[in-house]
C-alpha cells in the first residue's frame, strides 16, 4: 500500500570504481523491499539508486585532507532536497576516513562510503548506510506500533514520542534548599544560545513552545543512600522510577495548551544530601547524572561544591553552567525523539552535529517515521469513524464534518502519492494536514451517540403511549371492513 | 533472556489515568461520594498526579448543609478517616455529571473551550482506571436521579476509545447493585473488570456513622480501601490479591471479575500498574558537544512581526452587536411522516366511523 521512494546518488571518485559493474556508469538501479509489519500492513521501501562518477568540482571538493571538510566542501554540489542521499565512494586506501572506518556519516544528506571487498561487499555497505540514514526495517515497525502484534517490537521501540502537532518544552529548576543555595540560571539566555537551534531545525516537524520555572522547597521522592567510600549521596536505578511522581504534582503542567508536554528539571541537592550521584544497573556513578523517562522528560542532578570554608556565609550564590546542563538537556530531547546513535556498527563514524543537535539526515529520518505514523494513523481513524456511522445509524453528519473528511482523505492520497515519488517535505506537510482534519472530524463533539436505542427501550417506551391509544382506532377499523364486507354482501335494495 | 521475558510480562504503558465518578447526589448518598474520595485518595498516594486524574463528584457532601462536621467527609465510622484532605480537585461537580459529560470525556469529543483539567488527554501507551459508583440495576447505572447510562453505551464508549487508542490497558471497577452487568458487555480488548455484585444482587453499604447520620462507605470499596492502604508505589502485589479482597463473608454479595479481554495473565499485572504510577525510567548515557562560544542566534524563520495596537477595552467586546443581536430563526421543519401519518390514520378512521356529520362540531 505505502510505498517509500528514497532518491540516492551513488558517487564514485577515481579509483574506487570495483571491476565488476553490471555496466558502464553512469546507470541507474532500483531496489526494493518490503517490510511487512503484520498480516494485512506492509510497506514497501524503494531505493532509487544513481551511480555516477565524479565531476571535476566533486574531486577537487574531495581533495581535502578530513572526512570533515570534505563534507562541507561536497554539500553545495548535491541535490539538497529532504528524503534524498547522496553516497561518495572513496578509494579503499584514500586517507579520507581514519584507519578502521569504512563509512562516514555527514550531517547533512551524504557519506563517505570506503571501496573494497569487491561488489557484494560494497552493495551491503551502501544498504546498511542507507538504512540508517532514512528508515530501517524496526524504525517503521515502531512508527506502526500499534499494529504490530503484541510481543514482537522490542520495548525501545514503543518509547519514543508519538508524532504531534505540536510540543510544550518546559525547564524546571528545583531549589529544595534555598537557605543554603541561592541559584542563579540564565535560562533565557540559555534556552536562546543552545535550545533555539535545535527547536529550529525541528520546526519542519512540529510547533515548538518553551517555558521555564523555578520551584522551591521540591523534593525528590526518595531519600538518597550515603556511601562512606565516596562519600557522597548515592540514588540507585531501582529507586528512580520513584523520584518523579511527587514531583509532577508540583510541576503545574499547562493548562494552556494541549499539546504533550516534555519537562526537562534541574536539580540541585540539599546542602546535607550533596554531592548526588545516580547509580546505574552495575553501581557505577552516571557521567551525566542524569536520567529520563519515555514520553514524559528528563531530570539532571546538578551538584554544587562544597563551600571552602565550613564559615561561608550562607545562602552561597550558585550560577549554574548552563552549557553543561544543555549538553545532557539536548541529548535527552534527542532520545525522547528516538534518535539515538547507539545501535550502528563500529566502523561507522558520525560527525557530531554541533549546536543545530541533530543532522539532516536525523531529521529526515525522523520525518519518514511520523510521515508512516500519520498515514497510518488517519486511515484507523476515518476507517473507525465509517464503522462507528454505520452502526448507529441515527448520527447526523455535519457539513463541516463532512467537508473534514473529505479533506483528509485528499491530504493522505497526495501524502501517499508525494512519498511515492520521493518528495519527503511535502508529503509529510500533507500527512500533517490529513492528521489534522482526520482528528477534527473524529472528535467533533457532535459525534457523540446518545441516541442509543436498543429494542427493549424502544418497546418500553412507546407502547404505552400507543398501545391505549392503538386500541380503539383498530376496533374502529375491524368494524369498517365488516361493514364495508357486510354491505358489500347484502344485495343492494332496489325498489 | 530473562529479562526479556520479564520485560515480556511488564505493562508497556508509560502513563497512568484514573476517572473517577460518583453519580448520586442527595444526603443520603454520603456513602458514594466518600467511596469515591477514598479511590481518589488512594491513587494520589500511590503516585498519580492531578493533572491525570478526572474526579466527577455529583454532589458535594463536604459543604453539604446537613453535614455535622463541615468540609470533611469520613470513611471509617468514628471518623477516623477524613479522605477529603486539602487538596481534592473535583474536575466536574453536581450538575456536570452526566451521562454527556462522562461519555465526552471517555471519548474525548469534547468542545473546544473544555480546560485542560476536565479532559482526558490519555494516549495509546497510558493505563487508565475507571471507577463508577452510585445506584444501578441490571444493565444501567444511574446518573443524578434522572437518567441513566447503560451497559451498551460504556461497551461502545470504550470501543471508540480503543479505536482511537486511547487506552493501553483499561481497569474498570463498578461498585453498585447488580454491578457484574454492567461489564457484561464489553468487547474490546485489554480491558479487566471488577464489579462488587453479581447480577441479582445488592450491594451493601458498610457502617452508619450515628454522628453523621449516615452510611459512610459501601462494604466492597470499603475492603478495597483497607487493602489498598497496605500497598505502597514499590509494591510487588497482583492483581489476583485484588480480586480476592471482598469475600461472601464479609461483603454479603458475591464480587465478580472479567479478564477474558485481558492480554496479560491477572497474575503479572502490578497493583501499581493502574493504581500508581510507577515511571519507566532509562539512564541518559549520551551528551551531546555543544560549541560554547557561539553568540546569540539569528532565528532562520523570523517571527511576523505585525505592528498591533492594543484594543481598547470597548472594542474587545462587542457590546453593540450582542445588545442588538436578533434571536437567530429557528429553520422550520414540518412535522415528521410517523407523526403526520398516525394523526390521518386517526382522523380518517373517527369520521369514517362516526360519520361526516361530526366534522362541523370540530370546525
Amino acid at each position: 500500500q505505502v510505498q517509500l521512494v528514497v532518491p540516492v546518488a551513488v558517487v564514485f571518485s577515481p579509483g574506487s570504481v570495483p571491476g565488476d559493474l553490471p555496466s558502464p556508469l553512469p546507470f541507474r538501479d532500483v531496489q526494493e523491499m518490503e517490510i511487512s509489519v503484520n498480516l494485512r500492513t506492509s510497506v514497501t521501501s524503494r531505493y532509487e539508486m544513481a551511480y555516477q562518477g565524479t565531476t571535476a568540482q566533486e574531486e577537487a571538493a574531495m581533495a581535502v585532507t578530513t572526512a570533515r571538510e570534505a563534507d562541507a566542501a561536497l554539500r553545495p554540489l548535491q541535490d539538497v532536497s529532504m528524503g534524498s542521499l547522496t553516497m561518495y565512494v572513496v578509494p579503499e586506501n584514500s586517507s579520507l576516513l581514519p584507519q578502521g572506518t569504512s563509512v562516514y556519516v555527514g550531517r547533512h544528506r551524504s557519506a563517505l562510503v570506503r571501496a573494497g571487498g569487491g561488489l557484494a561487499a560494497l552493495h551491503a555497505r551502501l544498504r546498511q548506510v542507507t538504512q540508517v540514514m532514512s528508515f530501517t526495517a524496526t524504525s517503521i515497525a515502531a512508527a506502526l506500533s500499534d499494529r504490530v502484534p503484541d510481543g514482537r517490537l522490542s520495548p525501545d521501540a514503543r518509547r519514543s514520542l508519538k508524532s504531534s502537532l505540536g510540543y510544550e518544552i518546559t525547564f524546571s529548576l528545583l531549589n529544595p534548599d534555598p537557605k543554603s543555595h541561592a541559584v542563579d540560571w540564565d535560562i533565557e539566555g540559555a534556552v536562546n544560545r543552545y535550545v533555539k537551534p535545535v527547536l529550529d531545525k525541528l520546526s519542519l516537524v512540529a510547533n515548538f513552545s518553551v517555558d521555564s520555572q523555578i520551584l522551591y522547597y521540591a523534593v525528590l521522592g526518595v531519600t538518597p543512600r550515603y556511601d562512606k567510600e565516596s562519600s557522597s549521596f548515592l540514588l540507585s536505578a531501582h529507586s528512580l522510577p520513584h523520584v518523579i511522581n511527587p514531583v509532577e504534582a508540583r510541576l503545574g503542567s499547562s493548562a494552556a495548551s494541549l499539546y504533550p508536554v516534555l519537562n526537562f528539571l534541574l536539580y540541585v541537592p540539599e546542602r546535607s544530601h550533596s554531592p548526588l550521584y545516580i547509580q546505574d544497573k552495575d553501581g557505577a556513578p552516571v557521567s551525566t547524572n542524569a536520567f529520563h523517562s519515555p514520553r514524559w522528560g528528563g531530570i539532571m542532578v546538578y551538584n554544587v561544591e562544597a563551600p571552602a570554608s565550613p564559615q561561608a556565609s550562607l545562602p552561597l550564590q550558585v550560577d549554574v553552567d548552563m552549557a553543561r546542563v544543555m549538553e545532557v538537556f539536548l541529548a535527552q530531547l534527542r532520545l525522547l525523539f528516538g534518535l539515538s546513535r547507539e545501535e550502528l556498527p563500529p566502523e561507522f563514524l558520525l560527525e557530531s552535529p554541533g549546536n543545530e543537535g541533530l543532522a539532516d539526515w536525523e531529521l529526515d529520518h525522523l520525518l519518514w517515521a511520523h510521515t508512516v505514523e500519520n498515514i497510518a494513523t488517519v486511515s484507523t481513524t476515518l476507517t473507525s469513524l465509517a464503522q462507528l456511522l454505520d452502526k448507529i445509524g441515527n448520527i447526523v453528519i455535519k457539513d463541516d464534518v463532512a467537508s473534514e473528511v473529505y479533506r483528509a482523505v485528499a491530504s493522505v492520497q497526495s501524502a501517499m502519492a508525494k512519498l511515492a515519488v520521493g518528495h519527503l517535505h511535502s508529503a509529510f506537510q500533507a500527512s500533517k494536514e490529513a492528521v489534522t482534519s482526520s482528528e477534527r472530524a473524529f472528535f467533533d463533539p457532535s459525534l457523540l451517540h446518545l441516541l442509543y436505542f436498543p429494542d427493549d427501550q424502544k418497546f418500553a417506551i412507546y407502547i404505552p403511549l400507543f398501545l391505549p391509544m392503538a386500541v380503539p382506532i383498530l376496533l374502529s377499523l375491524a368494524k369498517i371492513v365488516r361493514e364495508t364486507r357486510q354491505r358489500k354482501k347484502e344485495p343492494t335494495k332496489m325498489d | 533472556f530473562q529479562d526479556q521475558a520479564e520485560q515480556f510480562f511488564r505493562s508497556g504503558h508509560t502513563n497512568n489515568w484514573a476517572v473517577l465518578v460518583c453519580t448520586s447526589r442527595f444526603w443520603f448518598n454520603y456513602r458514594h461520594v466518600a467511596n469515591t474520595l477514598s479511590v481518589y485518595r488512594s491513587v494520589k498516594r500511590l503516585g498519580i498526579p492531578d493533572s491525570h486524574i478526572v474526579l466527577m463528584l455529583a454532589d458535594d457532601m463536604a459543604c453539604n448543609p446537613r453535614n455535622p462536621k463541615p468540609a470533611t467527609v469520613f470513611s471509617h465510622k468514628n471518623m477516623e478517616l477524613n479522605v477529603y484532605g486539602d487538596d481534592v480537585e473535583v474536575d466536574y461537580r453536581s450538575y456536570e455529571v452526566t451521562v454527556e459529560n462522562f461519555l465526552r470525556v471517555l471519548t474525548g469529543r469534547i468542545p473546544p473551550s473544555t480546560p485542560r483539567s476536565k479532559r482526558l488527554l490519555s494516549d495509546d501507551r497510558s493505563n487508565i482506571l475507571i471507577y463508577m459508583t452510585g445506584h444501578g440495576g441490571n444493565g444501567f447505572l444511574k446518573f443524578q436521579d434522572s437518567e441513566e447510562i447503560t451497559n451498551v453505551e460504556l461497551a461502545d464508549a470504550f470501543e471508540q476509545m480503543w479505536q482511537k487508542r486511547r487506552y493501553n490497558e483499561l481497569l474498570f471497577i463498578i461498585d453498585t447493585c447488580q454491578g457484574a452487568s454492567m461489564y457484561e458487555r464489553f468487547y474490546s480488548p485489554n480491558i479487566m473488570a471488577l464489579a462488587s455484585s453479581q447480577v441479582g444482587e445488592d450491594s451493601l453499604s458498610h457502617q452508619p456513622d450515628l454522628g453523621i447520620g449516615v452510611h459512610l462507605m459501601d462494604r466492597y470499596t470499603f475492603y478495597v480501601l483497607e487493602f489498598l492502604e497496605e500497598i505502597h508505589p514499590a509494591s510487588q502485589t497482583n492483581m489476583n490479591d485484588l480480586f480476592q479482597v471482598c469475600p461472601k463473608s464479609l461483603c454479603v454479595s458475591t464480587p465478580g471479575h472479567r479478564t477474558d479481554l485481558f492480554q496479560r495473565d491477572p497474575q503479572n499485572v502490578l497493583i501499581t500498574d493502574f493504581f500508581g504510577s510507577v515511571r519507566k525510567v532509562e539512564i541518559t548515557a549520551e551528551t551531546v558537544s555543544l560549541d560554547r562560544g557561539l553568540a546569540g542566534f539569528e532565528s532562520k524563520f523570523p517571527e511576523d512581526e505585525l505592528a498591533t495596537e492594543p484594543l481598547k477595552y470597548a472594542e474587545q467586546l462587542p457590546v453593540a452587536q450582542i445588545i442588538h443581536q436578533k434571536p437567530k430563526q429557528k429553520d422550520w421543519h414540518p412535522p415528521g411522516g410517523f407523526i403526520l401519518g398516525l394523526w390521518a390514520l386517526i382522523i380518517m378512521v373517527f369520521f369514517k366511523t362516526y360519520g361526516i356529520k361530526h366534522m362541523k362540531h370540530v370546525f
